[in-house]
This record gives structure tokens, sequence and C-alpha cells, in this order.
């Protein structure tokens, strides 16, 4: 029996009202189905144009398992930009759009813990990001027709989509307890993961750049592979780092010759897994805060 | 635990430079009706938010049933029903959802709300519209769920802010009998309202703020007392009005006097026993008298003689 109390607990926290009335109110409104026939219609289309590529392939006989790789690949970059895509537009508003509304000062009320809140809303609009992303699984249903990808990079592969719709969920949860107006705060959350993808990437360049330019890097090898981080925190490369293995991170961080650091030996995912969660708890713990003033000073939720 | 409900102690509160409550004192008894009195904007919402624990005080202390609101905020929130002066509802729930919804929110079992939502609809009236969605509802069916809301956890302190504003005249008559058939239950109620005449019949106390400062706190009748010095009595009688006019006019309590056709309106500073002396004159003079009362004077009057006549700095 005791051993069933963990399970019970989650099972408790996962039946708790919150999230109950996060998912009736979620799938009573026609926005819902239309957000996910619009998904599945783009990642369609996306999906069309690949394969009738490779489908050209095949009728040429130069069909390659590599092809279907590509093909993999760029389906999940799409799928990761959609993610990205939604997620502050399903999260940024789950606090603020309550305060809009005039129900927050109600719930907050009543005996509800703000962890609770939070995290409830925040399982809520993710359980709806995951429904969608499921619904494309036919999709790569497809690619196991012309073969080259294994199921267990499936599975990294969604895995990884899951951490991030945790990651910018994160971000849009926090930011919807700051700002008063849900509109400001999916600006911001986009702001952020923009900053996360593009941001990441043009810091990168420019170190890159400056180093091998004007040296500043110095004669010091040490120096040669910080600026590497800065890739291993965006979420493009850290998906190619989970499609390529990590081979592709590993033999450049081999050749910086000075590889002392821990992260100077683990591929980009994990790097970027590791940096992203610490994020991730702290955003959750900034959005626990700042949902009930009373509780700042004092004890607590 | 204590026999009060509420005590607050030098309560303030500050956004930015605008002090919204300036060393706010009050205690409100348990199972007693607490008529909060104010213009808009005087600092009655701040006060009830901070009770509510929704709001953290500049300076000063809150305690419900003996627990510091900024201490205990979650205890505090078990005793408390808290019905804001806006609020919002979730549309697409049903309105037995809807109070599902609150109920499992302080932990009540599935079981004990199943029993527990309908004999809440019915004490508001709203049994016929269990499965109607809440955005269906009138305003006042949706104030009378909220009243509901409050209730479903059996909280000991319900803390009103404006409840029947907005509502049409039936409405508001419904909205009173609930609170009145509440009062009866012995919960003790903090209700606020710009619309006085609403409390005067079910309020024990009342507390009339402006401009973040109580400027009085305590029994209707006391403070009707204490502030309207002045009584308006009317005297009608069969004729002789401007000769009774002068003769009234001679007595020593007497203020003023109004001719309003055979009625004469009488501002008299004295009380119970002057006013029968008065009496007792005008009858020995041989003025021949039909009627003779003392004007009831409402909580409007009360409020407009003790506050000067401003509202919000805002």
């Amino acid at each position: 029996m005791s051993k069933l109390q963990p399970l019970q607990s989650v099972k408790q926290f996962f039946m708790n009202p919150v999230i109950d009335k996060e998912y009736r109110l979620r799938m009573r409104t026609s926005r819902s189905m239309w957000t996910l026939l619009a998904y599945l219609i783009a990642m369609g289309l996306f999906s069309g144009v690949i394969f009738s590529i490779v489908g050209i392939d095949m009728r040429n006989s130069i069909y390659s398992s590599g092809f279907t790789g590509i093909a993999f690949i760029v389906l999940s970059f799409a799928q990761l930009g959609l993610i990205a895509f939604m997620s502050p537009g399903l999260t940024a508003g789950v606090i603020s759009s309550e305060r809009e509304k005039q129900t927050l000062n109600l719930l907050l009320t009543t005996q509800q813990t703000s962890f609770t809140i939070i995290v409830s809303k925040l399982i809520a609009s993710i359980s709806f990001m995951l429904l969608i992303v499921f619904s494309t699984l036919p999709l790569y249903g497809i690619v196991f027709l012309y073969g080259g990808i294994s199921p267990g990079q499936l599975l990294s592969v969604f895995a990884f989509f899951i951490f991030n719709m945790l990651v910018f969920g994160a971000f849009g949860v926090l930011f919807s307890t700051i700002f008063k107006r849900t509109m400001i705060a999916v600006i911001v959350t986009y702001g952020v993961v923009l900053f996360m993808f593009v941001g990441t990437g043009i810091i990168y360049l420019l170190f890159s750049f400056g180093y091998n330019s004007y040296g500043f890097g110095g004669n010091n090898p040490a120096n040669d592979s910080w600026i590497l981080h800065f890739l291993a925190i965006n979420p493009g490369f850290a998906l190619y780092s989970v499609l390529d293995g990590g081979d592709w991170y590993m033999s450049l961080a081999r050749s910086s010759r000075a590889s002392k650091t821990f992260f100077d030996h683990v591929p980009f995912w994990l790097e970027y897994v590791i940096f992203y969660t610490a994020i991730l708890v702290l955003a959750i713990y900034g959005a626990i805060r700042n949902l009930r003033p009373v509780s700042r000073k004092k004890q607590g939720v | 635990m204590t026999d009060n409900m509420i005590e607050i102690s030098g309560l303030t509160k500050t956004f930015g430079t605008f002090q919204a409550l300036k060393g706010i004192d009050m205690i409100i008894p348990k199972g007693s009706v607490f008529g909060f009195v104010g213009p808009n904007g005087a600092g009655k919402s701040t006060t009830m938010s901070i009770i509510a624990t929704l709001m953290l005080p500049t300076e000063g202390t809150v305690k419900v049933d003996g627990l510091d609101v900024t201490e205990h905020p979650h205890e505090v929130r078990k005793k408390i029903g808290y019905m804001p002066d806006f609020f919002g509802v979730y549309d697409q729930l049903k309105t037995e959802e809807y109070l599902h919804f609150y109920g499992g929110s302080y932990g009540i079992p599935r079981k004990e709300r199943e029993q527990l939502i309908p004999q809440l609809l019915e004490l508001v009236n709203l049994s016929d519209k269990k499965d109607a969605y809440v955005d269906s509802l009138s305003r006042g069916m949706k104030q009378r769920l909220c009243l509901a809301r409050c209730l479903v956890h059996d909280p000991e302190l319900l803390i009103l802010d404006e409840p029947a504003s907005g509502l049409d005249p039936r409405a508001r008559i419904e909205m009173r009998e609930i609170l009145k058939e509440l009062k009866s239950m012995g919960k003790t109620i903090i209700i606020s309202s710009h619309i006085l005449p609403e409390l005067a019949e079910m309020v024990d106390e009342i507390g009339v703020i402006e401009h973040g400062s109580m400027i009085a706190v305590g029994n209707i009748n006391r403070i009707q007392q204490q502030l309207m010095a002045k009584r308006q009595l009317t005297i009608k009688t069969s004729g002789r009005q401007e000769e009774l006019k002068q003769f009234l006019l001679d007595q020593p309590l007497v203020q003023g006097v109004f001719i309003d056709g055979a009625k004469l309106e009488v501002q008299f500073s004295g009380q119970d026993a002057e006013q029968a002396a008065l009496l007792k004159h005008i009858l020995l003079a041989d003025y021949e008298v039909i009627s003779y009362q003392e004007q009831q004077t409402d909580l409007e009057d009360i409020f407009l003689a003790i506050t000067k006549g401003g509202g919000a700095e805002q």
C-alpha cells in the first residue's frame, strides 16, 4: 500500500480541479479545434512537399536511406519551429487572461497553492500541445515506410519536443504572472523564444567572427571552445545534436584541444537540457512567487 | 480562538505616492453583519482585498479569527468566502461544474460536493439552472452563483464587496433575502455598498470610510445619536401653522421651523425627554395636533452627515 502512495499523490495531482477546469475550458472552445486543424494542415503541407521529393527520387530509383534521414530532419525542424510558434500563444495568457477576465482573485482565495495553480496550468497547456504534436505522428509514420530512421531516434526527437514545450511554456507562464496584459506577455515570450533561436546563433557568429578576425580569444587555447556554448543553448543546434547523435559536436569539441570542463565533453543536446532545466525551474519558481503577492514576504503558497 | 472575527489595527496601504488606507482600526465580532460604507475609491475594496489575502498591507495588522492574514494566508482562506465587486466567470463551464470546480479547489471531496451543490443552488434559487452554461445566466443570477461559490466551503466569514451592484430592484431584493438567511445561519458578514438603504435593515454595525480613513465605526443607532445631533420632527395640525411656528421658535431647543402645507418641519436638538416635553407644551398651548413624529434617519442621512461629500482622491 505504501508503495502505491507516491503514485496516488501523482494521480491526485493530475486530477486536481485546476487541471480538470483547464481541460474542460480548452476543449470546449472551437479555437482548439481550429488550432489543431491549422497545425495539421501546416505540417501536412510541409510533409507533402518533402515526401513528394522523396517520391520523385524513388521513381528515379535513386532512393537512399540518407535521403529519408534528411526528410526526417527537415520535418523535425519544422515541428520544432511550430512548437516554438505555438507555445507562447498557448501559455503566456494562462494567468494574465484570468486577471483580465476577473477570475484570478476568486481562484487565489481558494485553497489551491500557487505551485498547484502554476504547474497545473502549465501541464494543461503542454497537454494540448502534446495532443497536437502526437496527432502528427502519422506523418512521421511515412518516414518508416522508406526506412533509415530508428524508433529510438523518433522517441528521442519527441522527448526533445516535450522538453522544449516545457521550457517555452515555463517562459510563457512566468511572463503571464509578471505582465497584467496577455498581449504584452505573449510578445515578451515570443521575444525570448526568438532570442533562443536567433539571438544565441547571432552571438555565436559574432564571437566566432571576432575570434577569427581579431583573435580576441588570445593565444590561450582554453578559449577555443567556449564560444560553442552559445550554440549549445540554441534549440535548433540542440535538435541537430539529437538527430546527429552528438557526433558533429564532439568532433568540434575534440578539435578545440583544451576540453577541460564537463560541458566540453557532452553533446550539444545534453548541455542544452542541463542549461534549460535550470532556467525552467527558475521560471516556474518565479511564476509561483509572482502569483500571490501576499506570500512573497511571509510563509508562502 | 477569539470572539472577534476581524481585528484590524493601524492598517495602511500605499500605492506609489497615493495612500489608499491611512491607519484603519476596526473590530468585527463573530456572527455580526458589518456594513462598510463609503464613496467610490474611499478604500473599501482595498481593505477587503487585504482581509481576503489578495494584497499585502503596507503597515498594520489584519487578523481573521486571530490569524494574521500575512502570516497564515492559507489558513485564513479556509475561513473566508470572498465576493469581489467585479468578477468574471468561466463561460465554458456549466453552473454545477462551476461550483464543483470551486468546491474541489477548497479540497471538498466529490461525494460531499454532490450533496452540497444542489443545496447551495437551492439557497440561491438557481436549482433549475444547474445544467446551464454560466455565460447564459443573467447578471443577477451570476451574482447569486458567485455568492453560492463563496459558501461552497462553509466559511465563517463572508466578505462581500458591493454584492448588489448592477442588479435590478427585484434581483436586489432577492440578494437581500439571501443575505438575511445567511445572517440567520450565524455567518459573520462584512458587506460594502455605496447604495446605503440596501444595507440598513440587515447590518448590526457600520464603518464609514472616506479618503482612506475610518471616520465612524459602531452601531447604527449609536452613531446616529452621536452624529445626528439634530432631529427632524414633523407636526401636522388642523390650522394656525404660522402661529405655531412662532411658538416653536420661542422654544429653547428648536433650531428652525419650515411650513409645508398643513405640516411643520421642526429642527430639534433635544433628546427623547425634551421631545416629549415639547409636545406637552404645544398641547397645553391649545394647538390641535393631528400627528407628531420624529423623522427616521437612514444610513444615507448618517453618511451624508459624517462625510464631507468628497469621494476618491484618485
